[in-house]
């Protein structure tokens, strides 16, 4: 019989759940859609060329005047709701993961430094991280915006200061464990220089509870683009996330129009679930406590 | 007790003090006041003279100095829209900010005790599971995207309920309040429930998994041996112990209802602080961004420090002197 790997078994357990396993599946999906936007969109939401104002606001089915159907109906611009949130989906999952990888990046390794070199150093750091997490993302978000302004970058920005905290705060917890065991003295004692110590040996020691946060940080980030930029604070009008999309149809609704919120509003949903949910399955499996 | 509080009061005074340092330096460094303060039809000598009124020309350590001692005298400059100090405009706005919060807080409390007791009582059974899987929803939902559903659903679809604004108010020591009226109660419904979602889901877990965690103990099963009926038993024994960490976060994340009522604000166009920081941020009313901020950052380090000391008057057991 073959050996099993850890890879193996990690698939194995993770495929228990058959919520997550859809969740993947539903994740991935959303991936490739994003990606592949504009080969599978039926209209280029972004060319003014392939807009007709006369389309605007058809509900869903509606068929335009050259023949083109609008399965989820078209905004105010006579623009294709289904174009609209593929192309959508894209800046919201680009600035979602971008950000929460970055953040990811610059909060576990200040969280690595923490934990290995203590001292000044680490009471500098986890009293901002305290600072950071004892204000709600969305406010901190909002101070930051109100001083850049909008625009994809600062949001991205305002997210990645946002959302370090939690991950050094999860990396120091890991590497607190981790620097007391004796792999890391022994790679001590080769003399190793000390950024080869903490991210070839203790990095990737500490990275299961990092990527179940990870997943989780990229749901919110998410969340908060969508929030900001239904608040006007986020991407700017030429590249319309899904919050935008959302906050474009709100006028529309109280006369009944409510395709142009709501189908955005059911994409993003999707996304944020479908998320959470290999998340919470990813935080059993790769949880040694919960080891069977 | 005494000198604890002394260290706290001394900690909020730096926190507050960096922040100032942070606002300061994010409206006059990152971005250009002058650009913001002076009307863009001014010409060159009249942009000269408003700059040298503004003191824009000295040392930006000395302008600090400046802005730190207006601030102190309780002077966040004017609103360019509104023509009124900063400070007062937001005060007028907390009342419809504070109603809403305290409401979305009872709510939570009311409706997330006793979910999060039953789901305790009986995880086994379907209810259970089904308040469970729906507190999943309350967490991962985006707050504005609720709120836009409900008004579809409530206002729109089903007409019963008012979708934006606060209704008729009463005037109650000279503050308007919608909550004495019942026109102004049924404008509250819709924004209260959104703004309590996540709490009730967030109260409701922590009812739950404290019943969980206390029921197996031993002297809850000592109160049963000793033939007490299960409502006393519930309320007094188990309650009194898992109400700690329940009040507590009730306590935390009232500054956050507060903060994410700039959501709720916008979406049921409520008239509160939230929704004037939003407008604000909008047209650069810059004074008004830096009194709101102020005034956020005031409010936290209070409700932290209420908190810390509620811990003590539940739980005689937490000295704060040791937990420092």
């Amino acid at each position: 019989m073959k050996e099993e790997t850890p890879f193996t078994r990690f698939r194995k357990e993770f495929a228990e759940s058959p919520l997550a396993v859809l969740g993947l599946v539903v994740v991935l999906i959303i991936a490739a859609l994003a990606l592949l936007a504009p080969l599978i969109t039926p209209q280029n939401p972004y060319d003014l060329a392939q807009l007709d104002i006369m389309d605007g606001r058809l509900a869903p089915g509606a068929k335009s005047a050259d023949g083109l159907t609008f399965w989820l109906g078209t905004d105010d611009q006579g623009r294709d709701m289904l174009s609209g949130i593929i192309y959508g989906l894209r800046i919201s999952l680009g600035v979602g993961i971008g950000s929460a990888v970055v953040a990811g990046i610059i909060g576990s390794s200040l969280g690595l430094a923490a934990a290995y070199f203590g001292g000044r150093l680490e009471t500098a750091i986890m009293r901002l991280v305290d600072l950071q997490l004892s204000f709600p993302a969305i406010l901190v978000a909002l101070m930051i915006l109100a001083v850049l302004g909008k625009g994809v970058l600062n949001v991205m920005l305002a997210i990645t200061l946002v959302e370090w905290a939690r991950y050094a705060r999860t990396a120091r917890g890991a590497a607190l464990v981790e620097r007391r065991r004796e792999y890391i003295e022994a790679a001590e004692c080769l003399a190793l220089p000390r950024w080869r110590l903490l991210f070839r040996h203790l990095l990737p020691n500490c990275m299961p509870p990092l990527i179940v946060i990870g997943t989780i940080q990229i749901a919110r980030a998410i969340t908060l683009e969508a929030t900001l930029s239904f608040l006007g604070l986020g991407v700017p009008i030429t590249e319309p996330s899904l919050g935008l999309l959302i906050a474009n149809g709100y006028q529309y609704m109280l006369s009944g129009k409510y395709w142009i919120s709501f189908y955005p509003g059911i994409a993003l949903l999707t996304t944020i679930v479908a998320i959470n949910l290999v998340g919470d399955q990813l935080r059993d499996v790769l949880n040694p406590r919960l080891k069977r | 007790m005494t000198s604890w509080l002394l260290r706290r009061l001394i900690q909020a005074l730096f926190v507050v003090l960096a922040m100032t340092v942070i606002v300061f330096l994010g409206v006059n460094v990152i971005g250009n006041p002058v650009d913001i303060l002076i009307s863009p039809q001014a010409d060159q000598a009249e942009r000269a003279r408003a700059i040298i009124a503004l003191g824009l020309d000295r040392p930006i350590w000395e302008q600090y100095g400046t802005f730190l001692w207006s601030a102190m005298q309780g002077d966040l400059g004017k609103s360019f829209v509104f023509n009124e100090p900063a400070l007062r405009l937001i005060a007028s706005r907390m009342p419809a900010t504070l109603e809403l919060a305290v409401t979305a807080v009872l709510l939570s409390i009311v409706l997330g005790i006793p979910l999060g007791l039953y789901a305790g009582l009986r995880p086994q059974s379907l209810g259970g599971r089904l308040i469970m899987a729906g507190s999943i929803f309350g967490f991962s939902l985006p707050t504005f995207w609720v709120g836009l559903m409900l008004i579809m659903v409530f206002a729109v679809q089903l007409g019963w309920l008012p979708s934006t604004g606060r209704g008729q108010t009463e005037t109650l020591f000279g503050v308007p309040w919608s909550f004495l009226t019942r026109d102004g109660l049924a404008h509250m419904v819709m924004p209260a429930t959104n703004l309590a979602l996540g709490n009730i889901a967030l109260v409701l877990r922590l009812t739950r998994a404290g019943v969980r965690e206390t029921l197996p103990m031993d002297y809850i099963k000592f109160a049963r041996a000793k033939g007490l009926g299960p409502a006393r038993v519930l309320f007094v024994h188990v309650m009194k112990n898992i109400l700690i960490p329940i009040v507590t976060v009730i306590g935390l994340e009232f500054g956050s209802i507060i903060a994410f009522a700039v959501v709720t604000e916008s979406v049921f166009a409520w008239p509160g602080m939230g929704k004037l920081i939003i407008d604000s941020i909008n047209v650069l009313d810059r004074p008004v961004i830096v009194a709101y901020l102020m005034m956020i950052v005031f409010l936290f380090i209070f409700i932290n420090l209420i908190v810390d000391l509620l811990y003590t008057v539940l739980d005689p057991r937490v000295r704060l002197d040791s937990r420092e």
